[in-house]
């Protein structure tokens, strides 16, 4: 199998996930975005992996799988943070460091 | 064309299909349920490149917990179940810079990795087990796991202590 079709997928993915990021409004929406980057950042490691035949994308694998969960724990918290003092998850509304 | 490849093509448009559901799905419970198609799809793809662990780990951890989690999120923030807008008015400009940096990735990846193919052999297979990924976590990469280990517990205390009510 070619390299590149796994590479090539995980750089679609990632685009999906900066498309999400830049153009979603509501907050959990925002999240599920970067949800994608991580996966494609993942599947390129695990490609390598299985390329370079070396077992240490494997664990890079396992270790962002965890920062993803950490990540999304204190997320969705400030989320939720942010819904309980404007009424709303639109991050569009957190302006008040506007000038 | 052999059956990894076919796999990796069924796998490949399902999960492409699921990414773009996510970034443009109208009904924000359906984008987190297009999330779970991509999530499923990586684990799948992990078992095809011989990844089993990763693959099973992928699976508990992002569908068992962080899909749930979402949906928890999803609950917590009273988000309507029906249609709604959820984008922002940047939405061309997050297209273009979307489709630019694809466009300079897969240039790049071509140029770079054009001519490289990954061999599925036993081989690769018996060095990709579990025993031998528990071996390098707990020789090569101590001293990161353990890090990791309390970064998940001041993640999990932060959590607690932002989204408590005083």
């Amino acid at each position: 199998m070619a390299l590149n079709q796994y590479l090539i997928l995980s750089a679609f993915l990632f685009c999906c996930g900066v498309y999400g990021v830049l153009a979603r409004r509501n907050g959990v929406l925002v999240l599920l975005s970067v949800e994608l980057m991580l996966n494609a950042v993942n599947i390129n490691l695990v490609a390598f992996a299985a390329f370079t035949r070396q077992i240490a994308g494997q664990v890079f694998a396992l270790f962002v799988i965890t920062i993803a969960a950490a990540e999304v724990g204190v997320g969705l918290a400030i989320v939720l943070l942010i819904y309980r003092n404007l009424r709303s998850p639109d991050l569009d509304r957190v302006d008040q460091l506007k000038g | 064309m052999t059956a990894q490849n076919v796999a990796f093509w069924v796998l490949a448009i399902a999960m492409g299909g699921g990414a773009v559901g996510v970034v443009r799905s109208r009904n924000i419970v359906h984008a987190a349920l297009f999330l779970i198609i991509v999530l499923v799809g990586a684990a799948a793809q992990y078992i095809v490149l011989l990844a089993e662990f990763v693959g099973i780990t992928q699976f508990f951890i992002y569908i068992g917990a962080i899909a749930v989690l979402f949906l928890f999120g999803i609950m917590l923030t009273r988000a309507p179940m029906s249609a709604g807008n959820f984008d922002n008015d940047q939405r061309w400009p997050a297209a273009i810079v979307a489709v630019f940096l694809l466009g300079v990735l897969i240039a790049l990846l071509v140029n770079a990795f054009g001519h490289d193919n990954i061999k599925l052999s036993d081989e690769l297979l018996r060095a990709s087990r579990t025993g031998p990924v528990a071996d390098s976590i707990f020789r090569n990469f101590v001293v990161p796991f353990e890090v990791v280990s309390m970064l998940l517990l001041a993640a999990l205390v932060g959590a607690v202590v932002i989204a408590r009510r005083d």
